[in-house]
């Protein structure tokens, strides 16, 4: 790696964002994310902590600034490139955005079918996932037959079953006890060894000391700040892990 | 009434996004009733065409000569003498004297079987059949030709006689043809409103999908397919029910044994067309949800 720049899989510059006319939610917000990173997203409610990962996950344009993910100017990307970008990030989205219709294993494997995988190359998998957080009976239950931890678990298993190469995750373990939070973390450790960039925005503290190498973002009232100055802008390279590509 | 389609759609992904049966409701219905009313329309908008074709192409060439004199010596004299003068006229292709026995056969039902020979003076008649269409020069030229052969002879065109009725069916045609259109754009307004309702109600699907990588092609050729089925289902009965009506109605003025009815009667090709409107229904339907998903598409990131 011999230019920083080209390592980045994330890149915002002076980012703003406002809803309609109201005052600007994020300001000034300039990081970079790089490939088998570890992040946290911390702030207080209302920060700005889900608009910044919808900006992530290419759910809004920003009102200013500069964003470039996996090497493409996301501002000036024409709309008809944007699925493909999406289909390399997984969501965990706060409010789980089940299909209502659609049973928790139909749920799971949705972006395997988006993204046009053979029907035979998805049972074992799907299944296999479900098992893994806890729902292997439950695999035909519709969201609204399952518990808020049930759903959530559900939400996380369709975000990772593709294998993205980014991982956003919108306060992933809220509702889930501490154990299966605890579980949830392993989860996301080890996708992170295998190479994806996880994005994690919480504010529960403890999770935070979970993750020995992670690296945090702390939002305050829409402004980034950097407590271990591992994101200031413009980049430095950070400091290698061993089993990130 | 519950319309349940043949699920022979694979259990892909994409049938799978939106729920199945909430596109559907009403859908099939008015799409059956568009389709059959279409049917009739088109039905009876060939046969007025066919009508006014067969009964344009016996008349427009046809004149016919009277030969209205009370003595009947007389009378079959100029008769002999304008249908020699007929025949040796050039653009003349067919000249007959009607026979005294037909002539008896066509006004018996008005004045009864004839008592006496030559008791009601009846004009001789003499029907033509000119080469090209009847012109006003042509019959001005006739009738200048007859005058000194034949001074009783009055000559008309047959087709004059039917205006009326010429423009009378024309008039239906055009009326067919401009209620296949209506009823056309009546079809795309329902099944536009029937997306437009089908993308409300699974906003968050879409949304769903969308945010997952899903395109706005992937996500239209699911309304397509919806659409397409309830579109073809509805159109396979609208079909039916539109032969129906348009064969009992053909039987009804087959019974008239009119000339000029029977000579509208839909011929194979006619038959064909009428069986491609369910199929032209479902590519309109098709085309219409697709234009109005992917526009909608169009205005989320
Ligand atoms: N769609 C929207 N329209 C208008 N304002 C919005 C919208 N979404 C969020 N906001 C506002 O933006 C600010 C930041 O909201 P955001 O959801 O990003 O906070 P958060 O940090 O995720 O909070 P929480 O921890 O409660 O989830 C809030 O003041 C919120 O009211
Ligand atoms: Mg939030």
């Amino acid at each position: 790696m011999s230019n920083a720049a080209e390592g980045e899989i994330v890149q915002f510059d002076n980012v703003g964002l406002r809803y309609g006319t109201d005052r600007e939610v994020l300001s000034n917000v300039s990081f970079t994310l790089f490939p088998g990173g570890f992040y946290f997203l911390t702030g207080a409610s209302g920060a700005g902590k889900t608009s910044l990962l919808k900006l992530l996950y290419l759910a809004q344009r920003p009102s200013r600034g500069a964003i470039r993910m996996f090497g493409s100017d996301a501002i000036t990307l024409p709309r008809e490139r944007l699925p493909a970008l999406r289909r390399r990030i997984g969501v965990v989205f706060q409010e789980f955005r089940l299909v209502s219709h659609l049973s928790a294993f139909d749920n799971v494997a949705l972006p395997l079918r988006v993204a046009g995988v053979a029907e035979r190359e998805i049972t074992k998998p799907v299944a296999d996932m479900l098992e893994w957080v806890g729902l292997a009976d439950r695999m035909h239950a519709l969201p609204a037959q399952l518990s808020g931890g049930e759903q959530q678990r559900v939400a996380i298993a369709r975000a990772v079953i593709h294998r993205p190469e980014m991982l956003v995750a919108d306060e992933p373990t809220g509702n889930v006890d501490p154990d299966m939070a605890v579980k949830l973390l392993r989860l996301f450790e080890a996708l992170n060894r295998l190479g994806t960039t996880v994005v994690v925005a919480t504010h529960d503290v403890h999770l935070l000391k979970r993750v020995p190498d992670s690296l945090i973002m702390r939002l305050d009232k829409g402004r980034l700040s950097d407590p271990t100055g591992a994101l200031r802008y413009p980049p430095r390279v950070p400091r290698p892990k061993g089993e990130a590509r | 009434m519950a319309f349940s389609l043949p699920r022979f759609v694979s259990r892909g992904a994409e049938a799978e996004l939106i729920p199945q049966g909430r596109l559907s409701g009403p859908m099939p219905w008015v799409i059956a009733i568009m389709v059959a009313l279409t049917v009739i329309a088109a039905a009876a908008g060939l046969a007025f065409s066919n009508t006014a074709r067969s009964a344009s192409d016996a008349l427009t060439g046809g004149i016919t000569v009277q030969i209205v004199n009370a003595n009947p010596v007389e009378r079959d004299r100029q008769a002999q003498a304008a249908l020699r003068s007929l025949r040796a006229t050039p653009g003349v292709v067919e000249a007959t004297l009607v026979s005294q026995a037909e002539i008896d056969r066509l006004i018996e039902p008005w004045l009864g079987a004839p008592t006496a020979e030559g008791a009601i003076p009846v004009p001789a008649l003499i029907d033509a059949r000119l080469r090209d269409p009847v012109s006003g020069e042509m019959l001005g030229q006739l009738r200048r030709t007859l005058r000194d052969v034949a001074p009783a002879a009055r000559v008309d065109a047959q087709s004059t006689w039917l205006k009326p009725v010429f423009s009378a069916i024309g008039t239906m045609r055009w009326l067919s043809i401009a209620l296949v259109g209506v009823l056309a754009f009546a079809l795309a307004a329902a099944v536009l409103l029937a997306v437009r309702t089908a993308l409300g109600t699974n906003r968050e699907t879409i949304e769903i999908v969308h945010l997952l990588g899903g395109t706005d092609r992937q996500i239209a050729r699911v309304f397509q397919r919806a659409i397409g089925f309830d579109a073809a289902g509805g159109g396979a009965i609208g079909l039916a029910l539109g032969l129906v009506v348009v064969l009992l109605l053909g039987k009804q003025f087959g019974g008239l044994g009119a000339g000029l009815v029977s000579s509208g009667a839909l011929g194979w090709l006619d038959w064909i067309l009428l069986a491609l409107i369910p199929v032209v229904g479902v590519g309109l339907a098709m085309f219409t949800a697709r234009q109005t998903v992917i526009r909608a598409l169009k205005k989320m990131l």
